[in-house]
């Protein structure tokens, strides 16, 4: 699982107000290499929610070339879209958790692919 | 037309627990196939197949789009989306991530209005209602009521869902009423049309268009 999947996905047991962002836990993290598109990434920055990522990427230690905010000039500034590249495509999650932030409910990480599928018991409907 | 080639699926070696590529999905890959230069023209950022099972879609429309979109395969079946993640990276494909869930339900609000193109190849066959929520080979095909039971369940989220501009597009069998579903999704505001149709066996397969109308400067008037 990429950085950039894990800005878009929540917790969505029941009861639970605000799932989002899920804590990653990583036990075990790999660095693929991904093609850059520079075009590609500064059109997904403008959806992509940047505290998360930074806060995420420092969390499993791939942060340290992203800046606190989100510079003004990103999509013309090569290098940041560069590091952004790295953050979001290439770290790829491999086994680890995505805990919710109230609930403490864990989904469970496993070769690559997180699941989030709840027990009929913790799901809204009934 | 460019003429795309099958993805080649003859590596998984799952098909006691995932949906093996039937007539179905090889109507909806000619359907995408027929929409190429649609799909490259909408220049999607954010693709999503739900019911990716053996991936065979969602590797075809990444063959369609490249690098420039990020994929997304979400099965309800975790032996799916380990398929799906193979077939993608098989064929090379970089951009994607598989996920294990009911429908949309673990994507964030956040992700409302962003979805470019989402696909689905549902369980359309007509079954008894208590065979509808199993997590293994029967989700493939089992649809409940008139087989609608679980397309029903993603409709209302496709609104919401999508981008100003962006498409879905959904199998269905006679049975489902794709005439109705296409009445549904219109008073959603969705443009619907059929992109193709063809009898396999004792099927009547369609693969609907719904597309979500970009507000223009009158309609904000
Ligand atoms: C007809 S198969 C299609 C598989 C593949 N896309 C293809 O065309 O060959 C339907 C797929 O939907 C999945 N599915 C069924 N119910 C689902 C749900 N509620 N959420 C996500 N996936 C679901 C099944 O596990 C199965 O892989």
């Amino acid at each position: 699982m990429k950085l950039l999947t894990h800005n878009m996905l929540t917790s969505h047991v029941k009861g639970v107000i605000n799932g989002y962002p899920l804590k990653l836990i990583a036990r075990k993290v790999e660095v693929k290499d991904v093609q850059f598109n520079s075009d590609f990434i500064s059109r997904m920055l403008k959806k992509v929610d940047w505290p998360v990522l930074k806060k995420t990427a420092d969390m499993i230690g791939h942060g340290q070339s992203l800046p606190i905010e989100l510079p003004v000039d990103f999509e013309s500034n090569e290098g940041f879209l560069q590091s952004a590249h790295h953050a979001l495509m290439e770290v790829e999650i491999i086994e680890g958790d995505l805990e919710c932030p109230e609930s403490g409910r864990l989904f469970p990480i496993q070769d690559g692919i997180p699941n989030m599928l709840l027990r009929k018991e913790e799901t809204a409907q009934t | 037309m460019t003429c795309i080639p099958t993805p080649d699926y003859s590596h998984l070696k799952c098909y006691d627990s995932v949906y093996e590529p039937s007539e179905d999905s090889f109507l909806f890959l000619d359907a995408l196939e027929q929409e190429q230069d649609f799909l490259k023209q909408i220049n999607p950022l954010i693709c999503v197949e739900v019911g990716s099972g053996s991936g065979i879609i969602l590797t075809f429309l990444a063959s369609i789009l490249g690098g420039k979109s990020h994929y997304i395969g979400i099965d309800i079946n975790e032996k799916a989306s380990q398929c799906t993640q193979q077939s993608l990276c098989h064929h090379s494909i970089q951009n994607y991530d598989c996920i294990c869930d009911n429908m949309l339900d673990s994507l964030s609000s956040r992700m409302r209005g962003t979805v470019d193109v989402l696909l689905f190849n549902p369980p359309y066959v007509p079954t008894p209602s208590d065979e509808v929520g199993g997590t293994g080979l029967s989700a493939s095909w089992a649809g409940g009521m008139h087989g609608r039971e679980v397309i029903d369940l993603l409709l209302p989220q496709v609104d919401s869902f999508l981008s100003d501009g962006g498409v879905f597009y959904l199998l269905t069998v006679e049975e489902n009423r794709p005439g109705e579903i296409c009445q549904l999704m219109a008073a959603k505001g969705l443009i619907a049309s059929k992109v193709l149709t063809r009898r396999a066996r004792n099927e009547l397969l369609t693969v609907l268009k719904f597309i979500k109308k970009k507000l223009s400067k009158d309609d904000l008037k």
